[in-house]
């Protein structure tokens, strides 16, 4: 275990900086703290999260794939992807941390998606545990420990001291050239990390009872009425997938200039009425059939397909931005009362 | 660094046949003058014009064609119009081999097989079929029940006529929906064209169709007596990445893109009603 001064992070930030790109959380003009490159003077943001999740620096919102030029019926594939230089990722919480081991599974599995992993490869991702969770915080029924994230470096915040424990190799790598890290008791966090998982324990979603989804449950949830009302006023806005931290499923569309063709991928929601829409029928017709399918994707199949590891990290962010106050712990109450 | 499964291989168009009015039959080569890629029947590929768009279908060659592949296009969208209006020569860009294929060296070794295909329904069944047809002492009986619209709508007529219909051991049974004058074959809907034919229900059945075809042959098939367990088809949704990580084709916990697109009865039975 290391520590340096909370007065001394921008010190610690140069440092960092010096070697490779650091992005931080930091409070942008409308008051919401976003992770940000690192110039100095950029303050860490006091705030439990990042509104939008921290997925976007290893899966950004739009990624070109490949280009093409187009001469008279011939086709040239143009080259298009820039290896990113290293970057260490700062004050990644426990569930966004989470989340990255989530979107491994789906990323990183055969056929690997090379453009995810690169990013992942370049990366050295240095967690903060939380000491303030949120009421609308449930990462605990998630299985997340926030006291204890995991990541490359796990660091805490505590009476003006940042301690800093190093996980992995690239962690070490990365501790090495940081001399203004010193030592500390391997015992220091200890304290925090008790009281946080006692704080844990009393927040209102803590105890969310999650047992009657997970594998082997598409049966006993997919003809539930309850889908009528639950997405009843659902906008079909896809703002819940977009800050999602495991909200993964892309579009792939071209740009054409000419000649020149541009490939790449963005975003995409099943909330969207036309993500599955064909020529020849829609399978998901109406709001309710795609507001199922976000919530049991995350609650049942993707469970029943990665040994029983739920889609959803508990980080709240759906909770705190659906417009019509819709969201995943609703859908876990309300389905989780099962009639006799 | 590995090239990214998102990025295709520039393939060419090397010829052109014209099927019925609206489907069309297109052979592809590598830029090297050889095949893309070896696959199993019932396999698909993605082929893109770029500029126009990226579409996932079926590879109508057999793997036993070593020299290019097919594909047997119905104009029905964006990239279909645009490669139905192109020349010979041009070139595409491929990616695939992609999903899981008819168990065609396992479940349905040895066995009597019955074909039941719609319109251009064909086309995934057309491989299976002549790869069957070309290892024929690893099969028994094989019968094949084809319907569409018309005459003229029956994909690869002259090859089903001069070859399939030719050979020991396989029948061959053509029905259109209405009567035309030149037409002495079975008038009618696949479905019913099923149940009077009555095939044994020892049979491994394939089938591939439009969906009310599929819903109405099935009821047939479950009336005569089949087992869900012995009827193979395969489904089609909306697709982007056909690696079964864009998250668009799923059914239930099956994605049809990696998992699929074939599955048995009983299979799609476990998955919940949404495709
Ligand atoms: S649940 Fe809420 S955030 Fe998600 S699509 Fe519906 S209205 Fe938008
Ligand atoms: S579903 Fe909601 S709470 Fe769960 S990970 Fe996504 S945004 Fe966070
Ligand atoms: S097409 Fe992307 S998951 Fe199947």
């Amino acid at each position: 275990m290391k520590q340096i001064a909370k007065t001394e992070l921008d010190t610690l930030f140069a440092a960092i900086t010096a070697e490779q790109k650091l992005y931080i959380p930091a409070d942008d003009s409308a008051g919401q703290a976003q992770f940000t490159l690192w110039r100095p003077g950029l303050a860490l943001s006091g705030r439990l999260n990042t509104a939008r999740s921290a997925k976007d620096l290893f899966f950004p919102q739009v990624e070109n794939l490949v280009g093409f030029r187009m001469h008279a019926g011939a086709i040239e594939r143009v080259e298009t992807r820039e290896e990113p230089e290293d970057f260490v990722i700062f004050g990644v919480r426990a569930c966004d941390c989470r989340s990255f081991s989530i979107l491994d599974r789906v990323f990183l599995s055969e056929p690997v998606d090379t453009f995810y992993q690169m990013r992942r490869a370049h990366a050295t991702v240095v967690t903060l545990a939380c000491t303030r969770p949120e009421e609308t915080c449930f990462c605990a029924a998630m299985g997340v420990d926030a006291a204890d994230p995991a990541g490359d470096v796990t660091c805490w915040l505590e009476d003006g001291t940042l301690l800093w424990r190093a996980n992995t190799e690239k962690g070490e790598a990365l501790t090495e050239k940081l001399p203004m890290l010193r030592p500390c008791p391997a015992d220091a966090a200890d304290a925090q990390q008790a009281r946080t998982r006692a704080l844990m324990q009393k927040l209102p979603l803590a105890k969310l009872d999650l047992s009657a989804f997970g594998a082997g449950k598409t049966r006993a949830l997919f003809d539930r009425p309850e889908w009528a009302s639950l997405s009843e006023a659902c906008l079909g806005c896809g703002t819940c997938t977009f800050v999602c931290p495991t909200c993964q499923c892309y579009d792939v569309e071209e740009f054409r200039d000419g000649s020149s063709v541009r490939r790449f991928r963005c975003w995409d929601s099943c909330m969207y009425s036309d993500f599955t829409k064909m020529s020849a029928g829609q399978p998901r017709p109406t709001q309710r059939e795609r507001f199922r399918q976000r919530f049991l994707h995350k609650l049942v199949y993707f469970p029943e397909n990665n040994d029983g590891v739920f889609g959803c990290v508990g980080c709240g962010r759906c909770l705190a931005k659906c417009p019509i106050h819709m969201n995943i712990v609703k859908v876990i109450k309300t389905l989780g009362v099962t009639h006799a | 660094m590995k090239q990214d499964p998102l990025i295709p291989e520039i393939g060419v168009v090397t010829d052109i046949r014209t099927d019925t009015p609206d489907v069309k039959t297109f052979r592809v080569v590598g830029l090297d003058g050889k095949k893309p890629f070896t696959h199993i029947p019932g396999q698909c590929a993605m082929l893109s014009v770029p500029g126009v768009g990226e579409a996932l279908f079926s590879i109508t060659s057999s793997p036993t064609q070593t020299e290019y592949l097919e594909f047997s296009i119905k104009k029905c969208g964006c990239v279909t119009d645009w490669l139905h209006a192109m020349e010979p020569g041009r070139q595409i860009t491929i990616r695939g081999p992609y999903g899981n294929g008819f168990p065609v060296d396992t479940d349905f070794a040895g066995k009597d097989l019955l074909f039941i295909a719609g319109g251009i329904g064909l086309a995934p069944l057309h491989s299976v079929i002549n790869y069957c047809r070309h290892y024929r002492s690893r099969y028994g009986a094989i019968d094949i029940v084809y319907g569409s619209r018309s005459m003229e709508d029956l994909v690869d007529y002259p090859e089903i006529l001069n070859e399939w219909s030719r050979e020991d051991g396989i029948r061959v049974h053509l029905t259109i929906d209405r009567e035309q004058p030149e037409w002495d074959g079975h008038v009618g809907f696949v479905p019913n064209y099923v149940r009077e034919l009555a095939p044994d229900t020892a049979r491994t059945v394939v089938m591939c169709g439009p969906p009310v075809m599929i819903k109405f042959t099935l009821a047939a098939l479950m009336d005569l007596g089949f087992d869900r367990t012995s009827i193979y088809t395969t489904m089609e949704l909306r697709m982007k990445c056909a690696l079964g990580k864009c998250g668009r084709c799923n059914i239930g916990t099956k994605y049809v893109c990696k998992d699929g697109p074939v599955f048995r009865f009983d299979q799609l039975d476990e998955l919940p009603d949404e495709y």
